[in-house]
């Protein structure tokens, strides 16, 4: 009952307030979808707490693979042979989803309700907000492929309409349709995946899909034969699964959506860009763990696009000036790292990481929304600065946030913050997996971290520490600072006029003048993900990544635990240990340096470097790459078919022309329809005429 | 009753009735009431066949289908002559060049 | 030569030429006159075939009503019949071809055809030739055929009801009785009593 209540109370609260939302107004629509959040993340925790310090899940039963509790909600569909059952699975991993999703969600709707006050639609915010919740938890809750499949899509719908909430503004609406069409490539392989699986392993539900791999140890793994190709079944399924992943959890190539999402409202961003829906990529590869074990291809594939995108994305964090599209990379390299550790089997240690990241990550993003609210929409880190002394609040709780994500800790020891444990971990398993390839993944992850400190201080400087920027400061405020506020133009990167979101104050005298700290309602969320940030590390590290035997009575068989990868990790030599810390103090200092010691380096650096400068602010010109390569020859093909096959061929010629045809021929039929009566007569007298020269002619009559 | 003169010769007496019916439609185009009438001389035709087979095949059924067509031959004149006389007080004439009113 | 053949051949040449004349005649009057001959005719005919009943209602139903009826419409309209004569043979042609057509192929019909053995006093109703024709016909009108000939009924009732509706109508301008106002009239709107002195008038 616990268990239909955590995944079906959102739902409830979704429909209320979207179907109801007129009717009982903004206020009750947010207090019930918040409420009904809440009691759903309690009861999280009373699922999670026994499993990670009691006796484990309760009233789980082993089955065969994992001690796991099924509630059946109904049978879904009977075709021939396969019985599916909507079934409700908490496993281990589950539990952890349960908490991450029901946890953040609910902060972020009580976030919401102080961050959204002044919009007109906050209802049908409210709704989309527990749609996603619901959605999520489908997806997390799910005992097979296709309820996985539903609750995929699910979020990819809610993430549409959240990120589209701001429909007046265009940028919104592109960004919505850019998200929902580079997800569909995704899902496009997973949906692929899906099939092959069901295919080749004859099993739609997940165990007995992995008790047919398991079976695959013995007799063999099978092979698809694709047009004169032998392939490896398992392999070919499994990177089309992780195609989907990729998708979702905006990986290298497919990651270009994830930035341009910020369009949405900040707690959208928080919510679904940062802790829990991309984060559904790792968590379906965790959680078909047994079937990418069979596959090494796959998981060096898992690896290397990880670990690619854990550089790539903070290469381009380096200099993003839009605070959000800042986090929004380092979301997008984090992801990264998570599936670096997937890939090298120490998929608890990934989970780990999802753990600790949506926590501080989703503090970071509030955090962002925090400022961004004292600065009334103003989400340009050029035209920040000093705001330590406006929002102390908001300051402390991005610093927490900020160390955390750098992952600052003592190597050694039980001392640091949550992403210090996860990402140390992640950095030592993919030393751990040798090779060139667990070089490759080591080298890059430790760059990356070494970028994440800089960037993530980089905002931290930018935005808190020196002296007011922004445009209509400098003549009239306390600190002029002319020649820096004549250096940066003034041009935000986002039309934020989305008229019926702000009020009418903010646009006029100083952004920063005016600049407040954000109400408790936004502060609480912050405090109680702050908490997380700092303690989720060192609290569940037992559980996670300590002892191998932990971790197996841990998570009880719902996902694969390798050994000798987590006893390597923990014997890697000492320099490999403190890489990361290295690195991170090194990004640290550089950032230091450039922006508060020497604030002129940066714009020197740009200038002098002015070609990797702008290949790392135009993203790597993935999106241009991707227009030229798929949307203009997409929009070629769509212009051709339109105006060649449709306007010429159907409309033209075939519509258009078949009628005109039609009329030319009427047109001479009518003369027939002359109105005299005689001619009438003729037309019979004719026709018997006809008919008795055709019946004779046939032969009927003589 | 056998028929002491051949089927051939009514059938062609008939056949020569119904082509000068037709061929009365074809020439008048000026007269409604003539129309009328070759259609009658068709009909006729039509129950000289019905007759001649009767008697030819020793069946009292063809003369019962000529007492039906005679019958609605008839009708069709009375209702015909009604059509023509409306028409005549309508428009004057019942010349059939003028009746265009069914044009599209 | 037999004399039913003689007479065969007396009765379709008067036949054959009166409906030439009905379709050639100037003057309608005259075409309907033909006509009427030539029904005449034709009911000999029937006559020849042992057809008496139809012969003779032939007689009284087309020369007694339906030719009548055509008499009577065209002297009814008051048309110049002459001028409608004019332009007669515009469609001639095609006429002439569609009716040569048809006739040939009638002929064809007519000379080549060829009755199937079993269907020669297969039918449904032999002629009984000791009872005579009229008798016959009613044996099987009324009984087997009764609702063939009810059918025939209501189309003669409908066509009856059709010309009637058609043909009525109801001229403006043209006193009529209305009886129901009559019935309807009180003696206080219409009687006045009064007192005259006797001498004066009104």
């Amino acid at each position: 009952m616990i268990i239909q209540a955590i995944v079906f109370l959102p739902l409830i609260g979704a429909l209320v307030a979207g179907l109801l939302g007129r009717t009982i107004g903004h206020r009750p629509s947010e207090f019930i979808t918040t409420g009904l959040l809440l009691i759903a993340a309690v009861l999280s925790w009373i699922v999670f707490i026994p499993v990670a310090f009691g006796d484990g899940l309760v009233g789980a039963v082993g089955d065969g693979h994992a001690a796991v509790v099924k509630v059946e909600v109904m049978r879904w569909i009977q075709v021939g042979d396969m019985d599916l059952r909507w079934i409700l699975r908490v496993d281990t991993l589950t539990a952890i989803m349960l908490v991450v999703v029901n946890t953040v969600s609910a902060l972020v709707h009580v976030y919401s309700i102080g961050y959204m006050e002044e919009d007109p639609h906050r209802s049908r915010f409210f709704a989309y907000l527990s749609l996603f919740t619901f959605a999520m938890l489908m997806l997390v809750t799910a005992d097979n492929f296709l309820q996985m499949f539903f609750g995929w899509e699910g979020v990819g719908l809610a993430s549409y309409l959240l990120i589209g909430f701001w429909y007046t503004k265009p940028s919104a609406t592109a960004a919505a349709m850019k998200a929902f069409i580079v997800n569909r490539v995704g899902d496009f392989g997973f949906a692929l995946g899906i099939f092959g699986a069901f295919l080749v392993l004859g099993h739609i539900d997940f165990d007995g899909a992995f008790h047919a791999a398991d079976e695959f140890a013995v007799t063999g793994l099978p092979v698809i034969q694709f047009l004169s190709w032998q392939l490896d079944a398992m392999t070919v399924i499994c990177l089309l699964l992780f195609m989907g992943a990729m998708g979702k959890s905006a990986q290298f190539l497919l990651h270009t959506w994830l930035p341009d999402a910020m369009e949405g409202p900040t707690p959208v961003s928080a919510l679904i860009h940062a802790a829990t829906m991309v984060t559904a990529g790792v968590f379906m590869v965790a959680r078909l763990s047994p079937l990418f074990e069979t596959s090494p291809v796959a998981l060096t594939v898992v690896i290397v696009i990880g670990a690619i995108t854990a550089f790539f994305a903070a290469t381009v964090g380096l200099v993003q000036n839009d605070i959000k599209r800042v986090i929004a990379y380092s979301t997008c390299s984090q992801l990264g790292y998570m599936f670096v550790a997937l890939g090298v089997g120490a998929y608890s240690a990934g989970i780990f990481h999802l753990f600790t990241h949506a926590f501080f990550k989703a503090l970071l993003f509030l955090g962002a929304g925090s400022v961004i609210h004292a600065m009334h929409h103003e989400q340009d880190m050029r035209n920040m600065g000093g705001l330590r002394k406006k929002i102390p609040i908001t300051y402390a709780m991005m610093m927490i946030g900020t160390l955390a994500l750098t992952g600052v800790g003592i190597p050694g020891t039980n001392f640091g913050f949550a992403g210090f444990f996860s990402k140390d971990a992640i950095i030592e398993s993919a030393y751990a997996f040798g090779g060139n390839v667990g070089s490759l993944a080591f080298w890059l992850l430790v760059v990356a971290a070494l970028f994440t400190s800089f960037y993530s201080w980089r905002l931290v400087h930018l935005t808190f520490h020196g002296s007011p920027r922004d445009a209509q400061h400098h003549g009239e405020g306390p600190h002029p600072d002319p020649a820096h506020a004549a250096l940066e133009s003034h041009d935000e990167p986002i039309d934020d006029s989305n008229a019926d979101d702000h009020g009418d104050h903010g646009h006029h005298g100083s952004a920063y003048d005016h600049a407040h700290e954000s109400p408790n309602v936004m502060l609480v969320p912050l405090y109680v993900l702050a908490v997380g940030a700092v303690l989720a590390g060192v609290v569940f590290y037992g559980m996670f990544f300590h002892e191998v035997e932990h971790i197996e009575h841990f998570f009880a068989g719902s996902i694969y635990v390798d050994h000798q990868i987590i006893d390597d990790a923990h014997h890697v030599p000492t320099w490999v240990k403190w890489s990361a810390t290295i690195a991170m103090i090194l990004g640290f200092v550089s950032a230091w340096y450039m922006y508060i010691r020497r604030p002129d380096v940066p714009g020197r650096l740009a200038a002098t470097n002015p070609g990797l400068y702008k290949f790392l602010l135009n993203k790597w010109y993935f999106d241009e790459l991707y227009n030229t390569i798929f949307v203009k020859p997409a929009l070629w093909i769509g212009n051709a078919v339109w105006k060649g096959f449709d306007d010429w061929l159907v409309d033209g010629k075939i519509a258009e022309g078949l009628g005109r045809r039609v009329q030319n021929v009427t047109s001479w039929v009518v003369k027939l329809q002359s109105g005299y009566l005689y001619h009438y007569a003729f037309a019979m007298l004719i026709g018997i005429a006809a008919l008795l020269t055709w019946a004779i002619a046939a032969g009927g009559l003589i | 009753m056998g028929l002491e003169i051949g089927l051939g010769h009514y059938l062609t007496v008939a056949a020569i009735l119904f082509t000068l019916g037709v061929f009365g439609i074809f020439i008048n185009r000026k007269n409604v009431i003539v129309i009328l009438m070759s259609v009658e001389l068709i009909l006729l035709a039509v129950n000289l066949n019905l007759v001649a087979f009767s008697a030819h095949l020793n069946d009292l059924q063809g003369q019962v289908f000529a007492l039906m067509i005679l019958t609605v031959a008839a009708a069709e004149a009375a209702i015909g002559l009604a059509i023509l006389v409306i028409f005549y007080r309508n428009r004057g004439t019942i010349a059939v060049e003028d009746v265009n009113m069914m044009k599209g | 030569m037999t004399l039913p053949l003689f007479f065969f051949y007396v009765f379709s040449a008067i036949t054959v030429a009166s409906a030439f004349m009905v379709i050639s005649a100037r003057n309608p009057v005259h075409a309907v006159l033909f006509l009427i001959l030539a029904f005449v005719n034709a009911a000999g005919l029937f006559m020849l075939a042992g057809a008496e009943f139809l012969a003779l209602l032939l007689i009284v139903v087309y020369v007694g009503a339906v030719a009548v009826l055509f008499l009577f419409v065209v002297m009814m309209i008051d048309v110049d019949f002459a001028e409608l004569k004019s332009g007669l043979l515009s469609y001639a042609p095609i006429g002439m071809v569609v009716g040569a057509i048809l006739f040939l192929e009638l002929l064809l019909v007519a000379g080549s055809f060829v009755i199937a053995p079993d269907m020669v006093g297969a039918g449904g109703l032999p002629i009984d030739a000791t009872m005579d024709n009229t008798r016959a016909l009613g044996l099987v009108l009324y009984t087997r055929y009764v609702f063939l000939f009810q059918g025939a009924a209501a189309v003669l009732l409908v066509a009856m009801i059709g010309a009637i509706v058609l043909t009525l109508r109801h001229r403006t301008g043209i006193k009529r009785q209305s009886t129901a106002s009559q019935l309807g009239r009180k003696p206080s709107e219409t009687v006045r009593n009064v007192k005259v002195k006797s001498g004066q008038g009104l």
